[in-house]
């Protein structure tokens, strides 16, 4: 093959970047999302998963720290998704100008839906590091009435339109991505496309469902705690987690 | 309407259902400087079996000698009278008026340069396009024009057919939320002809030789997949497969 100068091969690699962090981003909030919504199984499942980042069942004690570490891991992860993801943004008021006039006039769903891909990544330039700056500065105020009090007490908004800008951002980009690089011989094109579709749909509307019902179960225990500040969680079973005092041991 | 043209459309005897249709056209002619932008309204009566093409072509025979558009072929294989319908690029000669509602906006494609009303320049920035990505069969040796043509395998020769059947019609650009922001983006109209090339074995340009042409922000690494070519392709080119396999073939060939 003929030689590619190295100065000409970063529009592929910065592609692929671009590609595999959105992908990685958007696994792992799906993964965060069942994760989180462990309080609607109980309590205890929340304790033991909030343990489980803390190192607990590894080590044998909790190792806070590490939730920090995968709170600024997941902090650079977003940085380079969005240093890459900008080089797609509108860089103009004209160019602004052209592509809304573009989308209003095409009535083209999926056009549309990458303006609102555009808006919901300007949304979480802002709203995640909110987020990730909390996990990475107090990760031991994680658990059951540490996240409740936290969610009821000044948090809910924040969460509430990061749920929604995170399942639309990522299931569009996960659809993108399959539009982007898969071919699919088997079968034609547009059928394929309006089965991806409505698999993205169905998954948005499925983790947001989720996600608003997570959100419900800590804003009414976080409403019990009121009077309690500060009040940390005791694990109905002892034998499978540490108690506060192991932890702050 | 004039009295004309009712009586060269008879459609009230023989189609008492006939709807009224409202034409409202982008008008500008930029040799004047006298003219600005501005949409007009024209009325037709529907007849069976009307395209854009003789809706517009009655207009201008019986309305307004002065308006500007372009056909040849009225059979979807020329590429002239593409332009946007309500909105959307398609061509006018294959698009009834009974698949569109009465009120029928025309304006001219985006992107390319006007010449007046609803023609534009398409020639000329295909013209461009073709000479950035080098859109011929590259060959090293001088070809033999009394020698027999070597065989081509059917279905490869099927396959390249199927992408040789764009017609350049500028549905795809215009059609292109990319193509509309940034104009030096090559379009799904030339990564289709790369493709197209990358196929032919004729051709002896190798994927290091094609990323040198088309692997930047401007040419496949450009495209951000909004489908607006695939959805507006009057061709129905199979253009997703075409841009996700040159996407792939371009990055492998990069990194």
């Amino acid at each position: 093959m003929s030689s590619i100068p190295s100065n000409s091969r970063w529009p592929a690699r910065l592609d692929l970047l671009q590609s595999a962090s959105g992908l990685a981003l958007a696994l792992f909030m799906w993964v965060h999302m069942f994760l989180v919504s462990s309080i609607l199984i109980s309590n205890d499942a929340m304790y033991a998963v909030a343990k489980l980042f803390e190192g607990y069942y590894v080590f044998g004690r909790s190792y806070p720290w590490l939730v920090s570490a995968a709170a600024a891991a997941i902090l650079v992860l977003i940085m380079l998704h969005a240093a890459l993801a900008l080089r797609k943004f509108p860089q103009s008021t004209r160019q602004y100008q052209l592509f809304l006039g573009h989308k209003n006039r095409m009535h083209h769903p999926d056009t549309t839906l990458w303006w609102w891909q555009v808006v919901t990544g300007f949304l979480l330039f802002f709203l995640a590091p909110m987020h990730l700056f909390g996990m990475f500065s107090q990760p031991d105020q994680i658990g059951p009435y540490a996240s409740s009090y936290r969610v009821y007490s000044t948090h809910w908004p924040l969460y509430l339109i990061l749920l929604f800008a995170v399942e639309l951002h990522g299931a569009i980009g996960l659809y993108r991505l399959a539009i982007k690089w898969l071919s699919f011989p088997t079968m034609p094109v547009p059928v394929m496309r309006k089965r991806l579709s409505l698999l993205k749909w169905g998954m948005s509307a499925f983790f947001i469902i989720l996600g608003l019902c997570t959100l419900l179960a800590y804003y009414r225990l976080g409403s019990t705690l009121q009077d309690q500040p500060g009040e940390r969680y005791h694990p109905v079973t002892q034998s499978q987690c540490p108690t506060n005092s192991e932890v702050l041991s | 309407m004039t009295q004309d043209s009712k009586q060269r459309i008879p459609v009230n005897e023989s189609e008492p259902n006939s709807r009224q249709l409202t034409f409202e056209i982008f008008r500008f002619n930029p040799l004047d400087p006298g003219s600005e932008p501005h949409f007009d309204t024209f009325t037709l009566e529907e007849t069976a079996g009307m395209t854009l093409f003789i809706a517009l072509n009655l207009i201008r025979e019986e309305q307004d000698p002065s308006l500007q558009f372009d056909f040849v072929c009225r059979a979807g294989i020329c590429g002239s009278c593409a332009m946007l319908i309500n909105g959307r690029p398609d061509l006018a000669c294959r698009t009834l008026t009974q698949a569109l509602p009465s009120t029928i906006r025309l304006a001219p494609l985006p992107v390319f340069e006007l010449i007046g009303d609803l023609s534009v320049n398409t020639g000329k920035w295909m013209h461009g396009m073709s000479e950035r990505l080098q859109t011929w069969v590259h060959t090293e040796t001088e070809p033999d024009l009394d020698a027999m043509e070597a065989a081509m395998e059917p279905a490869l020769a099927e396959q390249i057919y199927e992408l040789e059947r764009c017609i350049e019609c500028g549905c795809c650009v215009a059609g292109c939320g990319t193509a509309v922001m940034r104009e030096a983006f090559v379009g799904a109209v030339g990564l289709n002809k790369m493709a197209r090339f990358r196929l032919d074995p004729r051709d002896e340009r190798d994927d290091g030789a094609f990323y040198e042409l088309i692997g930047h922000d401007d040419g496949i690494f450009g495209c951000m997949s909004l489908m607006g070519c695939q959805d507006v392709c009057p061709k129905a080119l199979p253009l997703q497969t075409q841009l996700a396999f040159l996407r792939r073939k371009m990055a492998f060939a990069g990194i």
